[in-house]
């Protein structure tokens, strides 16, 4: 009995190995094991289009955290000079120059809301009374380019410090009038870097630059510095943004 | 029991590595870099798109991957990891393991020219795929080098602020923006020319799938 199993063994190698010697035919067979597996991916991919989406998501938000643990509070964008300044600075927005929104500084007022000890609205005057700084630093796009521009203003984290905005929270969001919104994390709100802008080379923001104001954030990409803001939010509740929420990466910094 | 059919079988059914030309763990780190160089080709040349730097140039929309600038970035900053995560181990392996220097060393320009000479003579020997030839060893060097320029122009572009160090040394925010377009390219022109070597040795090909 031993002897009957040991022939069949022997037989079905010997088949085996007759069919895997042939150099065609293991290459066939090879074929058809990898085009069955193929098929069977693409499939998988193609049904779950939509958990592809769902992963390229959470990997945005993967890549949230990792940019938030290696943001240094004391790290400093570069500054330049007068001389560095691109001139013309360009105009971008998801309209066209034209249709930037016309705010009338008469009677602007900036609103306040959500974790803030002191919500009552700002005007231009009274912004303008603040201690004024102003800084020259590269506007880097997400499209891949950047220009070098001068902005000056408020530090936001005097602002924030001055309304008595509840640091300990996640997140400053943004409400603009041009319909355009955006929210950023606390760190990078108290950077020193981050301006809340009134002018653009010395001169009043300009409507297509973002009068009567522009949050200016070196270390963001110019997706998340929002221009023409008419309220400001402290929250903990993720408030995302308008690129943000078609896909754009939310913590957006450089 | 006979012996060598044996043995064949269980060759074929089994792989060992000892026998292999490629061993497995370099066969699926070869392909996870082909996978990531080409996810992260293809979604670069959509956000290359978005400000087309070079005369103007347009990359064929149909040919990148990501739908639209935002879609683009999404395969972009998913895929840096598989790439940059491949290599780190790729050359840490490579490096501590011996391989390194056993494939790849000694490599010497003379060697290069006599090589590139007798390959375009048409005599050039792929009798031993596992033992490199100097304009292979010199090819393959170049790959490695240049997905390491990718990867720090790469952070440069992501990371400018963050990481001041590495965007002096490559020259600021815009000429790393050069050298990662550029190292690009030089990786396109690489996986044209390897694509057609490794179809004019198909062994070489079925090495790289199978082991042998």
């Amino acid at each position: 009995m031993d002897e009957e199993i040991k022939k069949d063994k022997d037989a079905i190698l010997k088949e085996a190995d007759g069919l895997l010697k042939d150099p065609a035919r293991r290459r066939l067979l090879g074929n058809v094991l990898t085009l069955g597996g193929l098929s069977l991916a693409t499939g998988v991919a193609l049904k779950n289009y939509g958990s592809v989406k769902e992963m390229l998501t959470r990997i945005s938000y993967f890549n949230d955290g990792v940019q938030g643990a290696i943001f240094h509070p004391s790290s400093r964008a570069p500054v330049y000079t007068e001389a560095d300044i691109t001139n013309p600075f360009p105009f971008n927005a998801f309209y066209r120059m034209s249709q930037a929104p016309v705010v009338d500084p008469a009677t602007y007022k900036l609103e306040l809301s959500g974790k803030i000890a002191d919500r009552r609205p700002w005007t231009l005057p009274m912004l303008q009374a603040l201690p004024q700084t102003s800084q020259i630093t590269r506007h880097i796009c997400v499209e891949g380019w950047s220009a070098i521009g001068k902005w000056g203003g408020v530090r936001f984290s005097d602002f924030l410090k001055r309304v008595g905005a509840d640091t300990t929270c996640k997140y400053v969001g943004f409400k603009c009038a041009d319909g355009y919104y955006t929210s950023i994390d606390m760190p990078t709100a108290l950077h020193d870097q981050t301006l809340l802008t009134l002018t653009f080379r010395d001169h009043v923001l300009p409507t297509w630059y973002g009068f009567p104001m522009k949050l200016r954030m070196p270390t963001k990409l110019g997706y998340k510095n929002p221009k023409h803001i008419m309220e400001i939010y402290v929250t903990n509740v993720f408030p995302g943004g308008y690129w943000e929420d078609q896909g754009y990466n939310w913590f957006g910094g450089s | 029991m006979n012996e060598t059919a044996t043995g064949v079988a269980a060759a074929a059914l089994a792989p060992d590595d000892r026998t292999s030309v490629y061993p497995l763990w370099l066969r699926l780190m070869h392909w996870a870099n082909a996978i990531a160089v080409i996810m992260l080709t293809l979604s670069g040349w959509r956000i290359y798109d978005a400000t087309r730097f070079m005369f103007g140039f347009q990359i064929p929309p149909k040919w990148t991957l990501g739908g639209w600038l935002g879609g683009a970035l999404q395969w972009h900053f998913a895929f840096m990891w598989l790439l940059m995560g491949n290599a780190l181990v790729y050359l840490l392996v490579h490096v501590f393991s011996g391989r390194f220097r056993r494939q790849f060393l000694p490599l010497s320009p003379k060697s290069i020219l006599t090589d590139l000479k007798s390959f375009l003579g048409g005599h050039l020997s792929h009798a031993d795929i596992r033992r490199y030839n100097a304009v292979q060893k010199a090819a393959y060097l170049f790959a490695m080098a240049d997905i390491v320029v990718l990867v720090l122009s790469g952070l440069v572009l992501w990371k400018s602020v963050q990481l001041p160090w590495l965007r002096e040394l490559l020259g600021g925010y815009e000429f790393a923006r050069r050298i990662h377009f550029w190292a690009m390219s030089l990786m396109a022109g690489f996986i044209v020319v390897h694509v057609v070597m490794a179809v004019l040795v198909p062994r070489t090909i079925r090495a790289m799938v199978w082991g042998r």
